[in-house]
């Protein structure tokens, strides 16, 4: 039995899990119309590559960037392009971004798939399938799959884990995944396997979901995935953060500034193995995810197997409607490190687990007033990346960045334990957001400014070039003018084509005269 | 006695030579702190300042010709940076050489009024126009610095200066307001 680390700080909370939990998997109708942004991942804009008009078939490629860091949009049914325009996002700002917008046609026709037997593919193949189908990372960050991999690849890696922990509070679109689709995601494990060659695979998952943890063992006494275990892990919060988790299983912590790759470890959402199992196996591009919907103003919270691009409004329908009033604040993730969107006309996107629909009232807004920090230290406590919360709150406050980022602001994974405990209910992680926010601007403002300074030195040398080889072609054709005024070369009057003629003409007129006498 | 001066004085020359040969081996080309500036200042090479560029600017800051606040568009921050750097007081942007915007601009030539004339892509510091002679003229809106130097030798007044555009990667998560200025605004 494999020894289990602890992590530094979490909490306990109440999980909030069952609301959700009791009708099963559901199958959410397809909207009318599908709002797709052209982004649904961490890295680089996706460029449109159909035109308004454009009949569109499901699965079909409707945005893609040939960058490394970027993954295709595919249409989830088929129908028509009506717009691409920007349209409201699922982004904390609430502001809006290009979208492909699809009316759908109901016919839910698919492109022909392509398909091959996964097994014969080689890892570089597999990789190449995954990046064609648009995976990204389940969990909530949205990383491009293939990338990751053909990192982690390159750098070797030792043991392979499934993330199955979902630690935040009321989401449990990973649980009901596990306990419905177990097959898969150990089939989607073991392309993992193909592809990295690990030396063991674990797979995390928190001891309050034992229906997953029962099912994901039943299905693995099936399958004949080598060296590879389901281990049960208590429940504590942030245990799902893929630091932590590493923590937790290995007992390495990933150094600062480097990634889980960098130490042989390679971590996966078991949504992206589904997804993954999905590509390989049917060739079917990421155009669904499971969602979970659940709070205190829908009427029947639950799990929906949803197309991309489908506007929040359709699933509150399908999720019996807004209980208590209508509108309310929706926030897209947990109550822990989620955020309010706009309103429920933003579409469903690939990082999109869960959606809460709550009452104005029981939403803790961020108070306009806080009280003053005691030191009481208990953040520091929680923190579960062990930095010094209430260090880089003064800082923050006081607008250090510099001294902020030597208390490595940057390793802050943003989870809330800090905002959690504190008794003057000062929103810590707020501020935080705001410094890295400041921080990262200042660096895009300085990246901007260097490249200003080489095209500007770049010009002047080039300018001062221009002016000396000018200078020197003057002196060049100065110096053969005057090489040439210099000698009057001999045989000059014989060649002088003017002397030459006034001497015929001399010449005829004294034979002229001659002959005349 | 004599030893004792010999030993002095052997020694003070051996530290002599090393010194000096120190001085020809690591020799600094230029002023340091020029190049510590310089860094500071945006590089929009609008000469706002008064100096032609940000370079000679921060040539004129190193040799205390200039006082640090006269870059607009790098505002309170870049002078809080050079304040920090040259280890001065903080001190306000001088409004005589115009107000910093929070939003950088942009120039966009008017296509359609463009004559081709070529004399802003020889204004723009860090070739930013692209062009040719009697062709039609447009700016790489990602190279600009917003420097306003293309505006006046266009004989047609077709360039604009107008915010660059903000993406959603612009946005700022926002700080919460300060606890002491509610108390005091109450």
């Amino acid at each position: 039995m494999l020894k289990l680390h602890r992590f530094h700080g979490g909490l306990r909370l109440d999980g909030h899990k069952t609301e959700s939990l009791g009708r099963g998997l559901q199958q959410a109708s397809i909207p009318g119309r599908l709002f797709l942004p052209l982004r649904q991942h961490i890295g680089e804009y996706n460029k449109p590559m159909v035109k308004v008009g454009n009949r569109v078939l499901k699965g079909q490629v409707i945005a893609a960037n040939p960058s490394l860091i970027c993954a295709a949009v595919h249409a989830p049914t088929s129908g028509t392009v009506s717009a691409i325009e920007d349209y409201p996002v699922a982004h904390p700002s609430g502001q809006s971004d290009t979208c492909i917008v699809i009316d759908a046609d109901g016919k839910d026709e698919a492109v022909e798939p392509t398909l091959v037997e996964p097994l014969k593919l080689t890892a570089n193949e597999m990789i190449q399938q995954i990046c064609r189908a648009g995976i990204v990372g389940l969990g909530g960050a949205a990383f491009p799959t293939s990338p990751k991999l053909s990192r982690g690849k390159a750098n070797g890696i030792d043991t392979l884990i499934i993330n199955g922990v979902e630690c935040e509070p009321y989401i449990t679109c990973d649980d009901i995944l596990m306990r419905h689709c177990a097959a898969e995601v150990l089939r989607g494990t073991g392309y993992l396997q193909q592809i990295l060659q690990p030396t063991r695979t674990l797979i995390g998952i928190e001891d309050n979901k034992p229906e997953s943890i029962a099912e994901i063992s039943k299905a693995l006494a099936q399958t004949p995935l080598t060296n590879t275990e389901v281990i049960p892990i208590p429940t504590i919060y942030p245990s799902g953060g893929e630091k932590q988790l590493i923590q937790i299983l290995t007992g390495k912590e990933v150094p600062h500034g480097q990634l889980a790759f960098d130490i042989g470890l390679f971590c996966q959402n078991v949504g992206t193995c589904v997804a993954i199992t999905r590509a390989l196996e049917k060739d079917e591009p990421l155009i669904s995810r499971v969602v979970t919907i659940c709070g205190d103003n829908i009427g029947e919270p639950g799990n929906w197997e949803v197309r991309l691009g489908t506007p929040i409004s359709h699933l509150i329908e399908l999720a019996g409607g807004y209980g208590h009033a209508a509108g309310g604040h929706l926030v897209m993730g947990g109550p822990m490190m989620g955020f309010s969107l706009s309103g429920d006309q933003v579409p469903i996107v690939k990082a999109s687990n869960c959606i809460m629909v709550m009452r104005e009232e029981t939403i803790p807004h961020t108070p306009g007033y806080h009280d003053e920090c005691i030191r009481c230290s208990k953040c520091t406590e929680v923190c579960p990346a062990q930095l010094l919360p209430q260090q880089l709150y003064w800082h923050a406050r006081a607008k250090a960045w510099e001294r902020t980022q030597e208390f490595h602001l940057f390793d802050c994974i943003e989870c809330g334990c800090c905002s959690a405990v504190c008794p003057s209910q000062i929103p810590l992680v707020q501020y935080y957001r705001a410094a890295k926010s400041e921080i990262r601007t200042a660096q895009k403002a300085q990246f901007k400014s260097d490249r200003a300074r080489i095209r500007f030195e770049f010009r002047e040398k080039r300018l001062l070039l221009k002016k000396q080889k000018d200078e020197e072609r003057r002196r060049l054709k100065r110096e053969a003018l005057q090489k040439k005024h210099a000698k009057p070369g001999a045989g000059e009057p014989a060649s002088d084509p003017v002397q030459a003629a006034l001497e015929r003409v001399k010449q005829r007129k004294k034979s002229a005269q001659e002959e005349s006498q | 006695m004599i030893l004792a001066i010999l030993t002095i004085s052997l020694m003070a020359g051996l530290f002599g030579l090393i010194l000096g040969y120190a001085a020809i081996r690591f020799k600094i080309e230029g002023n340091p702190v020029v190049e510590q500036i310089d860094a500071l200042l945006p590089q929009t090479q609008c000469g706002q300042c008064t100096y032609p560029g940000c370079r000679p600017y921060a040539e004129a800051i190193a040799n205390g010709e200039a006082p640090i606040n006269q870059c607009p568009p790098g505002g309170q921050a870049t002078i809080a940076a050079l304040a920090s750097l040259l280890d001065t007081e903080v001190l306000e942007l001088n409004a005589e050489h115009g107000e910093h915007l929070d939003v950088p601009l942009v120039a966009v030539i008017d296509e359609q009024t463009c004559i081709g004339c070529t004399l802003c892509i020889q204004a723009c510091p860090v070739d930013a126009i692209l062009g040719a002679s009697k062709h039609m003229h447009t700016v790489i809106a990602e190279e600009c610095t917003g420097c306003k130097l293309c505006l006046p030798p266009c004989p047609v007044d077709c360039i604009d200066m107008i915010p660059s555009q903000q993406t959603i990667d612009d946005w700022k998560w926002s700080a919460p307001p300060d606890p002491l200025e509610l108390v005091q605004d109450a």
